[in-house]
Formats: structure tokens, sequence, C-alpha cells
């Protein structure tokens, strides 16, 4: 029991809880099914970002590129299927845009795994990279007629909700997308050996290599899957969004990154749990999205965010520094 | 007999050592040749392909006016790689702190005010800048020094924190109206050199002597170096971290002040890709991400590099996310050429060893 109510998803739990009670104080909107909802559906495209985010801290890395490939695959499959005016199931656009990212995601890989360059150095450059031409080749203009397979399933909602006021909040299909990605991964990472290669790398890359797990294969799949990962969000933004924007994912990723440390994935590799993440997320949209209902206007976003940040990790640096601590003492005495 | 034998080894390390010396010396001396080359290629191209507008005194002194503000955060962010970590916060305490400054010099300098109090509330300003600067690195310090929260993660928190309590500050407007005199800071020239350029200057030669001179610097490389060799030669590492993070927070200030004097205006999300540019001239210039290896010399041809690189594409028409994806390239082509050279170098050290 003591085990449990310590860890950090009870705590990140607690602070929901506690939050939503808050909130729903002050504004009685916040407990409305259609909020609910609309609180659920802006989680679809970061919960996807936020699972590929996930194995990146556990393995021990960062990585800022995966708007840049999710804008980059999303838009060009947008501007490629409307130039050969396609007609099919969107689950060409899918495979189209996942392809693309997995191949981003390699190139990433190739990077980090050949040259052994620092993640966040290596994501950075490709970010911008990826993002530059984009913008510089592809195209900057906003899209707003989809492909006719895309628009189709923009309007596939699984759950529709009105309120007394006729506003009609609506629970997209691309939920399911989410949910599967996340029993996929969460399977991956408790019950296979490339799950535990990876926190294998995190927790200590010296003593992985030694244990005979494949390094470089398995960076090749961590980026890889964020890469495919990020594809498939790009796709669902834009089906959400109903056009397909080239820059509005941009500026996203450390929300992101925000919540999946705030879930209790350590940045220094080795630990980190979907079920952490998927809280930390929560707490994140429920911040994000709450700021209105309670009066906050919103260019507290980027404040509130950044504090979050330094809450979230500073919370879990301090406990690691101290138990790392008192592990000194007990042995030393 | 074993006295001998200790003292033999003892000269053979020493020996070694000196190789490792005379070594280490070639590889940081041949990277600056090797960017002092690249920056002069780079002139020559460039003054080739735009003969009649490259090499003209007009371009030359507007690339002198706006390469200082980022070669100065290019400094900070220098400082802060050389301990192991890096500082992406720059260009929020830059932002921060010259909208303090700004505001700072409209609220208390009312029309037809006096030289004498003009000039007074600028130097002011100043102080709150660098105070505030200060203040934003010594958070970061304190927060990786003594909580050890990651510096990547610090400064990306921070970065949001600095970021948002400007906008939370202006509301997300610009700050106009700056006195004349305080923007002939960012725009004036003293006989012809710019005064930018000699602001730069002055940084890199002060931080020339405080890197290379003084026992902080000499603190600082051995602690990037190897913080447990450091702490275990009675180096307080914490403080030297809370020191090193509050220098670049100063640098960013002073790199802020030049902003805002430029554009004559002050807003909290100017210059957001100048992070990734900072440390692109960082790594560029040979400064080791993992700590201890750097120099100012670098930083000068780096910036200068990319600045001739910048001014030669907007002649030749080049977009700005153009320009994005070639800083992405660049950054990784350098990376990658530095591994394979101290790869190779590294091998060829082994074999001789044998």
């Amino acid at each position: 029991m003591k085990k449990i109510l310590s860890t950090n998803e009870f705590l990140v739990a607690l602070i929901i809880i506690v939050l939503s009670i808050i909130i729903g104080s002050k504004n009685s909107v916040f407990f409305t099914a259609g909020n609910l909802i609309d609180l659920l559906r802006s989680g679809i495209v970061m919960g996807i970002f936020a699972i590929g985010v996930l194995i990146v801290i556990v393995s021990g890395g960062i990585d800022v590129s995966f708007t840049a490939i999710a804008s980059f695959c999303m838009y060009t499959t947008t501007k490629v299927l409307n130039y050969y005016d396609f007609q099919g199931s969107v689950l060409i656009a899918f495979v189209l845009a996942g392809a693309m990212g997995l191949i981003l995601g390699l190139i990433n890989a190739t990077f980090i795994s050949f040259f052994k360059l620092p993640t966040l150095i290596v994501t950075l450059g490709t970010a911008s990279m990826y993002s530059g031409f984009l913008l510089a080749f592809v195209g900057v203009r906003e899209i707003s007629n989809l492909p006719a397979g895309m628009s189709k399933f923009a309007k596939m909602n699984i759950l529709k909700v009105t309120s007394e006021n006729g506003v009609v909040s609506s629970l997209h299909f691309s939920i399911l997308i989410l949910i599967a990605v996340v029993i996929i991964t969460w399977l991956l990472l408790r019950y296979t050996m490339l799950g535990r290669g990876i926190y294998a790398i995190g927790g200590d890359r010296v003593a992985a290599e030694r244990a005979g797990f494949n390094i470089t294969a398995i960076q090749f799949f961590i980026y890889g899957f964020v890469g495919l990962l990020s594809g498939i969000a790009g796709i669902v933004h834009t089906t959400l969004m109903r056009n397909s924007n080239p820059v509005n994912l941009l500026g996203m990723e450390l929300i992101v990154i925000a919540a999946v440390v705030l879930g209790g994935a350590r940045i220094t590799g080795g630990h980190g749990t979907v079920l952490g993440t998927l809280l930390g997320l929560f707490l994140v949209i429920i911040m994000n999205n709450s700021l209105i209902l309670l009066g906050v206007p919103s260019y507290w976003q980027r404040l509130v965010i950044g504090i979050l940040i330094l809450i979230g990790t500073g919370a879990t640096a301090y406990r690691t520094m101290r138990s790392s601590r008192q592990l000194h003492r007990n042995s030393v005495g | 007999m074993s006295v001998q034998i200790n003292k033999q080894r003892e000269i053979k390390s020493f020996e070694r050592l000196k190789d490792l010396k005379a070594f280490h010396f070639i590889i940081e001396d041949s990277n600056l040749t090797r960017l002092f080359l690249i920056m002069i290629f780079i002139f020559v191209l460039m003054t080739a392909m735009k003969p009649e507008l490259f090499p003209t005194i007009d371009n030359l002194s507007s690339m002198a006016f706006q390469f200082p503000e980022f070669g100065i955060l290019a400094i900070a962010m220098m400082i802060a790689m050389l301990t192991g970590g890096i500082d992406l916060s720059i260009i929020g305490i830059a932002n921060l702190s010259g909208i303090l400054a700004a505001l700072t010099m409209v609220k208390l300098i009312p029309e037809g005010s006096s030289f004498n109090h003009v000039m007074l509330v600028i130097l002011l300003a100043m102080a709150v800048s660098a105070l505030t600067g200060i203040l934003c690195g010594l958070f970061n310090g304190f927060a990786v020094a003594r909580i050890g929260i990651p510096p990547i993660l610090t400064t990306l928190g921070t970065m949001q924190l600095f970021t948002g309590i400007a906008i939370v500050i202006t509301k997300g407007t610009a700050v106009y109206g700056l006195p004349a005199q305080f923007s002939y800071i960012g725009n004036g020239t003293l006989w012809i050199l710019p005064i930018p350029l000699m602001i730069f200057i002055v940084f890199a030669a002060i931080f020339t002597v405080i890197l290379h001179k003084t026992s902080f610097g000499l603190k600082l490389y051995m602690m990037g170096t190897n913080p447990t060799a450091s702490r275990f030669s009675g180096i307080n590492n914490a403080v030297m971290l809370m020191k090193t993070y509050m220098m670049s927070g100063l640098l960013a200030a002073f790199s802020g002040l030049i902003i805002i004097a430029r554009t004559n205006s002050a807003k909290a999300d100017y210059g957001t890709s100048y992070t990734l540019q900072a440390l692109l001239v960082a790594v560029m210039a040979g400064v080791n991400p993992n700590g201890g290896f750097g120099k100012v010399t670098g930083i000068v041809f780096a910036v200068l590099t990319l600045q001739f690189l910048s001014s030669g594409f907007n002649m030749l028409h080049f977009s700005n996310f153009f320009k994005d994806f070639v800083w992405g390239a660049v950054l990784l082509i350098v990376m990658v050429t530095n591994y394979i050279i101290n790869h190779s170098k590294k091998k060829v050290s082994k074999n001789t060893n044998k």
C-alpha cells in the first residue's frame, strides 16, 4: 500500500483530482460531458506524440524533431494526394505519412547511432532541416480542401454530445488509434525483449551492451518508431483540424516533453511508464484547456508550461538526489 | 630497486602526459586552423558569386551590426557547454531583460526630460537588465546544481518560464519608444567602427582572459572535463555551476540590450531561431557538448562564417526557410566531421601507443 502511495503515478493522479475539483468548483462547465469529450479530443494527437517521446526518454535520449516530422508528413501527404486527385481510402494517407515518418526517423537514428552524437543536438538540427525543407520547397500555404478519403475520415465520430446551449462535442474515431498505440507500446515495453533493451540502454548503456543487447538495432527501432508515430499523428491532426497547416504543430514539442516528464519518465533514462505518461498528459491538457475556464488570459500559458516542466523535473530530480545520498550514507555508515 | 622502478614509472607517465598535452594542442589548433580556412573560403565564395554586392563597405558594415548580438549569445552558450551543460534559455533571458530595460526607459523618461536625466535612466535600465540576467542565470544554476535537474530540462523549462513572464508583462505586445541616445548603442558608429561590434570585441577579449588566464577559467575547464576529479581536487562544483550560469545569463542580458537598441523595440518572442543558431555556432567552434573543450577564438571564426553565409544567402534571394534547412544541415555536417576526425585521430594514437 505504501508503495502504491509513493509512486509517481499516484501523485500525478492525486494532483489531477485536486485540480479537477478546484476547476469544477470555480466553473461548472468543467464536469459536463461536452468538456470532458473536448479534453479527450485535444489529447489524441498529443497522446500519440507522448507515447513516442516516452520511448525515447526511457532510452536516455530526447527528441525535439517529432512535430517537424509530423508536419512534414501530413502536409506532403495531403499535397501529393491532392495532386493526383486521389479518391481512395484514408488508409493510403496513413501508410504514406507513416512511411515518410519512418524514413525521417531513421535519418535521426543514423546520426545518433553511427556517429554517437548527442540526441538533443541531432534532433534540433534535423527538426530545423525538416521544417525548413518543408516550408522552402513543399509549400507554406494552408490546404483546406483535403483529399476525399481524409475528409470522409474527418466525419467519423464515435460519440456525439450536444450541450444545453447547442454546442456539439464529438469524440472522433481516431481515439481508437491512440488506444491501439498505447496498448501496443505497453505490451512492447512490458513483455518483449526489445522493451527490456530500451530500458536497459537508458539505465546503463555500457552494461546493456555487455549484456548482449544490440544497441544500434534498438536505437534504429526507437527513432524509426517515433517517426512512424509522428507521421500517423500528423494525419490525425490534419483530419481533426480539417485542414493541413505546415506550421501549427511546430512548438508543441515542449508541451509533450513536459507531459512525459511530469508522468515520471526520467530524462536521464531507464525510468518511465505508459500509465504515468497518460496521466502526465492528462494533467497538462487540463491545465492547458482550463486556464480559460478559470478566467486566466491565454497569454499565461507559456509561463504555466514553464513552471510545470520545472516542477515536474524538479520533483523527480530532487527525489533521485536524496535517495542517492541516502544510499551513500547507508553504505558508508 | 622498487624506488627506481617507481621513479621510472613516474618519468614515463610524465612523458606520456607531455605527449598528450602536445597532441591535444595540435588537435585544438588544427580545429581552429580548419575553421579559419572555412571562414575565408565562404568569404571568397560569396565574393565570387556576388562581386558587386558582397565585398562592399555597405555590406561589411551591415554585417558588423548584425552579428554581435548573436555572437555574444554564442559565447553565453559556450560557457554553459564548457561545464558539460547547455543553456537553451539564453534568448528568453535576452528578451525578458530587454523588455524590463525598455519598460524602465519608457516609464521613467517623460517627454522633454533633460539630457542628464535621460542618461541616468539609461544607466539604470542597463543595471536592471544586467540584474535580470544574473538572477535568471542564478535560477538556472540553482536548479542544475542544487536541485539536480539536468541542464537541458532546466533551461528548456526556464526558456518557457522567462518567455512566459515576458509575455505576461507585455501581454504579448511590443514595447516601443526608446530614447534616441539609447538606440545609438545599437545603431551608432565610433569613427567607422559600429558600436555593437566594439561591444562584441570587448566581451570576446574579457572572456578570453577569464577562460585562459584566471583560476576560474582553469577550474571551469577542469570541471567540464571531469566533474568527479574536480570535486576531489577541492573545487566546489555547485558554486562553479551557479557562477557559470550567472555569467551566461549576464551575457544574454547584454545581448538583449543590443537587440532592443538595434531594433528600437522590445518583444517577448524576438529571435526564437537564435537558440539553434547559437548552439550551431558553439558546436562549429569546436565546443564539445560533453564539456571541457572550446575557445572564444573559435566562436569568433564560427560566428563570422555564419554571418557571411547568411548575408550571402540574402543576396542570392534564398528564403528564410531555406536558411533554416541549411543551418540544420551545417550543424549535423560539422558534428559528423568532428566525430570522424577525432575518431581517426584516436585510432592513430592508439596504434602509435602500441
